[in-house]
């Protein structure tokens, strides 16, 4: 028999040593996002203190309302804009160099760094407006920054349906706005759905474009429904810290004695929260694969 | 009955017209806002030029920064940057050099190797890296790379290398994913061609899926680098914070981020101090659009080359 040429051999050799780095690798970043999920709960676990849980300065559950709260409200902007446009782009886009201006600002836009966009709202409600550090300044700052994935996703979602739907509509006679009001946007509304989710997980962590818009404190009174007091829960004009504000003092000013503590439940916190939002994107996904293939 | 029908169909066509007016503002809308964005930053940032009396060079290549943080006064102090600008590029290139070799590998995993099942587990599992939001990965970098720097290496921990690693943490999901796709975008054709020579599988990622999806690789490196190059609060937890050239990965340091986080809240509007950052925010605008327009000529460049 003759014997194989040894280049082939090396070559398996090679093969077999580099699938088995790959698995390695892959395997590396499994166990490294288990790790690391695992430290971030596990400590904030440890760090637990009952008081933490109050709706004080002591706790981080006013940090926590403001942090929804504040994401909530720039969604009321950024989901209009960002499903407004995301159709236009879709459906109404000419192949010309206006669309293309507005492409090359999406991906601008989704690429400036969040503290740049931070200090733009800065300068533009607070030394021009003369606004006060608001909760609302800083959602403004917030949906900036979530618009061009709410205008991407819808634009996708619409770009995605099968051509026989919009066919079929503007065949029976329905003009261009009702095929997309009525037809298209319930056909994809889930997918849509799912890029506000995962903004929204965006907007939770989000602490670089806040740190010169919100004011960096929540004294909430929960007794004072008035909505133009300074201590309302619901008033947006009035000064926030988010849970990543707060885990950001506590690094570098705050001089509480329990500070490490304070921070580790707070990113317990936010890990959390940021991972159901990311589970409930998955799971509404999910949802439209299912219905997508037939089932209920 | 002929009429009403006539009315709807004109409130219809009014509808039609009202939609697209609407839906084309909301798309100029986009453009308007990063004109804006773009003509502030210009403006502000340009003041440490017209209204402070510096040059570019001064801001850019020297490493003297005493600026006045006072309204009233003129062109008083320096504004050389050049820690800084040193600092964000020390660091970034650092966490490339470490992101890039296991973001390829995790790419190669996933779209040349891993089962289907594998995919399903290891894939999500990168995207939950995306998630985790920076100023955790801060903290907990702060917490544990801090202090085994500490101990191992010496000094305060915090330093270039501390934020170098969090920052490949950072941004590997982005490359992985772009790398992903790109090399899933191979046509199948191109392996069976080389499989057919009798090509090992390394021999056929190496020599035909790495070369055709380099431009989709290249762009995720460069998405990567803008993403790291922008990140502030993460680096201002482990960089040390120093006004210093980094001597080596060991030794804390300052970057633009940081500096202009640091500083800014301080800063009286204005003032030479405050000019100056916003100068800082906007040499990171520009690398932010030198990144967007690399890309599109990395595409542009594969297209023609196709």
């Amino acid at each position: 028999m003759m014997k194989k040429p040894s280049n082939l051999n090396t070559a398996k050799y090679t093969d077999r040593f580099m699938t088995a780095v790959f698995y390695s690798v892959g395997g590396f970043f499994l166990l490294l996002i288990f790790v690391l999920a695992g430290y971030i709960i596990f400590n904030g676990a440890l760090s637990f203190k009952p008081e933490y849980l109050t709706f004080t300065s002591d706790g981080v559950m006013n940090q926590l309302f403001d942090t929804v709260y504040l994401v909530f409200l720039s969604l009321l902007i950024s989901t209009p804009l960002g499903i407004l446009a995301g159709i236009y782009m879709a459906e109404y886009a000419k192949k010309n160099k206006l669309t293309e201006f507005i492409r090359i600002s999406i991906e601008a836009l989704s690429s400036l760094p969040s503290l740049v966009v931070g200090l733009f709202v800065m300068f533009l409600f607070i030394l021009v407006l003369d606004l006060d550090k608001t909760l609302f300044v800083g959602a403004i700052a917030v949906s900036i920054l979530s618009v061009p994935l709410i205008t991407t996703t819808t634009e996708d979602a619409l770009r995605s349906l099968p051509p026989e739907y919009k066919q079929g509509s503007m065949g029976l006679g329905a003009t261009h706005w009702q095929t997309i009001t009525k037809v298209m946007l319930p056909a994809c509304i889930s997918r849509i759905i799912t890029g506000i989710i995962l903004a929204a997980g965006r907007g939770f962590g989000e602490a670089a474009a806040l740190l010169f818009t919100t004011g960096q404190s929540s004294v909430i009174r929960w007794t004072d429904w008035d909505l133009t007091s300074k201590r309302c829960p619901l008033n947006p004009f009035r000064p926030a810290q988010t849970l990543s504000l707060q885990i950001w003092e506590m690094k570098t000013e705050s001089i509480r004695v329990d500070k490490d503590d304070v921070a580790n439940f707070a990113s317990a916190l936010l890990v959390i929260l940021v991972l159901t939002f990311s589970l409930l994107a998955r799971y509404v996904s999910g949802r439209i694969d299912k219905k997508a293939q037939g089932g209920k | 009955m002929n009429s009403s029908l006539k009315s709807s169909k004109s409130s219809n066509f009014l509808k039609e017209s009202l939609g697209r007016t609407i839906v084309s503002i909301c798309g100029i809308a986009i453009i308007l806002l990063t004109i804006a964005i773009a003509a502030f930053l210009f403006y502000k940032g340009s003041f440490t030029f017209t209204v402070q009396g510096h040059n570019i060079m001064d801001l850019i290549f020297s490493a003297e920064w005493e600026p006045a943080n006072n309204a009233n006064t003129v062109g008083e102090g320096e504004v050389g940057a050049l820690i800084f600008i040193a600092g964000s590029f020390y660091t970034c290139g650092l966490a490339l050099l470490i992101a890039i070799p296991f973001s390829l590998a995790a790419a190669i995993f996933l779209a040349e190797i891993a089962s289907d099942r594998a995919v399903r587990i290891v894939r999500p599992a990168v995207e939950i890296f995306v998630g985790i939001p920076s100023v955790i990965y801060g903290w907990v970098g702060y917490k544990t790379i801090v202090p085994a720097i500490k101990a191992i290496f010496g000094g305060t921990g915090s330093s270039v290398l501390a934020a170098g690693i969090v920052l490949a943490i950072m941004i590997f999901p982005t490359i992985t994913t772009v790398a992903t796709d790109a090399m899933k975008s191979v046509p199948m054709d191109f392996r069976s061609g080389a499989y057919g020579l009798g090509s090992t599988r390394w021999q056929v990622i190496r020599k035909v899926v790495l070369p055709s999806a380099n431009p989709g690789i290249l762009t995720g490196i460069i998405l990567g680098l803008a993403r790291a190059f922008g990140e502030a609060l993460a680096v201002g937890m482990v960089v040390g914070r120093m006004r210093a050239f980094a001597e080596d990965v060991f030794s804390p340091t300052h970057t633009i981020t940081t500096a202009i986080s640091s500083e800014m809240g301080n800063s009286i509007d204005g003032s030479e101090l405050n000019s100056a950052l916003w100068s800082l925010a906007l040499v990171l605008f520009v690398v932010a659009i030198v990144c967007i327009l690399a890309i599109h000529a990395v595409s542009k460049k594969a297209k023609v080359d196709e």
